[in-house]
């Protein structure tokens, strides 16, 4: 099955996102991961590195972000990672919605859920 | 030429680990700059980030027991990448990384040009930013042509022509100013961008500058005069006479 990873600067923001797109997402595994590792606004790539491992069962991982160090710092976690992982371009909380509900189709593969996420791009709400 | 030939001082590891503390000093020196100039455009954090980044880096600098100038760069990058916790980690400490691939063969002034622009490409590459956009490729791409060119067409020694590409990032840093920041941060601000310095451009001069004292002091030479005024892209300057090599700095200097 394939896993998510959820990149924030902010670690509950992280989660929070987590705890939204995971009544979606049957038995996907979303991982959170975010903040600096001192308690403050950041994004660190062995941390993102340890939540792709900690999401993949073996099918691959896609990994959400929000801002301009947690793109670059997810860039280098997927180079780094033995897990087949990519980056989603899509905003951070209706991509992994979209990841998780896509995630659970049975013939979900990588590219599939990936390009759910990329489809929120699009998503209008007024 | 002699381009391949070993550059002794730099070939030195504790050279290049005094290069690393060097850089540590100086940024924390200069941190509360920093985080001034990130105030006025962005999260208030580069400063911050990079002294605590570039202290962790000259503490696993020191502690390496075989610092061969390879080793160090590759230590200090992933360094950086651990502990910075913002873009600065993977912009400076990645790249780093990446380009000390091209010291296999040691410090030689070809391996250095080497060095100097894969970096720059990663940098590009990670942070997808381009000359004008407002960020350290603003400074560190006419340093890194500066420099190549430097030894390759002028054939000046490394020395020499890092000290062109210390007065070249200066000139970069000056032209953050006037433009509107396109990467990063800055760039949610769009006009309002305008008129700040790039702290990025800045840190990344701070680190080119210590770079060459300490290259300097190693190779037992006295720096090399850093005139910002001199024409170090002869290229455009050449072809559009010496007017427009007089002009050009001018434009920068509402940076100060």
């Amino acid at each position: 099955m394939v896993g998510l990873a959820v990149v924030s600067h902010s670690e509950r923001a992280a989660e929070g996102i987590v705890e939204v797109a995971a009544e979606m997402a049957g038995d996907t595994r979303i991982e959170p991961v975010g903040g600096d590792g001192r308690g403050g606004i950041g994004t660190v790539p062995d941390a993102i590195g340890d939540a792709i491992d900690a999401a993949d069962d073996g099918d691959g991982v896609v990994v959400l972000v929000d801002l301009g160090s947690a793109v670059m710092n997810a860039d280098v976690a997927v180079e780094m990672s033995d897990a087949e992982a990519v980056i989603a371009d899509a905003p951070v909380l209706e991509g992994a919605v979209n990841a998780a509900v896509a995630a659970t189709d049975p013939s979900a593969t990588l590219d599939s859920v990936r390009e759910q996420a990329e489809a929120a791009r699009g998503m209008e709400k007024l | 030429m002699s381009g391949d030939e070993p550059i002794e001082a730099a070939s030195d590891g504790a050279a290049v680990v005094a290069a690393v503390e060097a850089v540590a000093e100086r940024i924390e020196d200069e941190r509360a700059h920093l985080t001034e100039l990130d105030s006025a455009i962005g999260d208030a954090d580069h400063g911050g980030n990079m002294a605590r980044g570039w202290a962790a880096a000259a503490e696993a600098a020191r502690d390496l027991d075989d610092p061969d100038p390879q080793a160090v760069c590759k230590t200090v990058g992933k360094t950086l990448m651990a502990e910075v916790g913002g873009a600065s980690g993977p912009l400076f400490g990645g790249s780093l990384v990446f380009a000390s691939a091209e010291l296999d063969g040691g410090v030689t002034a070809e391996n250095a040009v080497a060095f100097a622009e894969t970096y720059l490409e990663k940098v590009e590459d990670r942070g997808d930013a381009r000359v004008g956009d407002q960020t350290m490729v603003d400074a560190l791409t006419p340093a890194v042509h500066t420099f190549k060119k430097s030894v390759e067409t002028d054939g000046l020694p490394p020395l020499e022509a890092l000290a062109k590409a210390v007065d070249a990032a200066e000139r970069g840093v000056a032209f953050t100013v006037p433009i509107r920041a396109k990467k990063g941060r800055a760039s949610y601000l769009g006009w309002r961008s305008v008129g700040h310095q790039d702290p990025g451009a800045t840190s990344t001069l701070y680190i080119l500058e210590e770079l060459l004292a300490v290259a300097a002091a190693a190779l037992d030479a006295e720096t090399p005069d850093v005139d910002a005024t001199s024409p170090t892209i002869p290229d455009e300057a050449a072809e559009g006479g010496a007017g427009d090599a007089a002009d050009a700095p001018d434009a920068g200097e509402g940076g100060d």
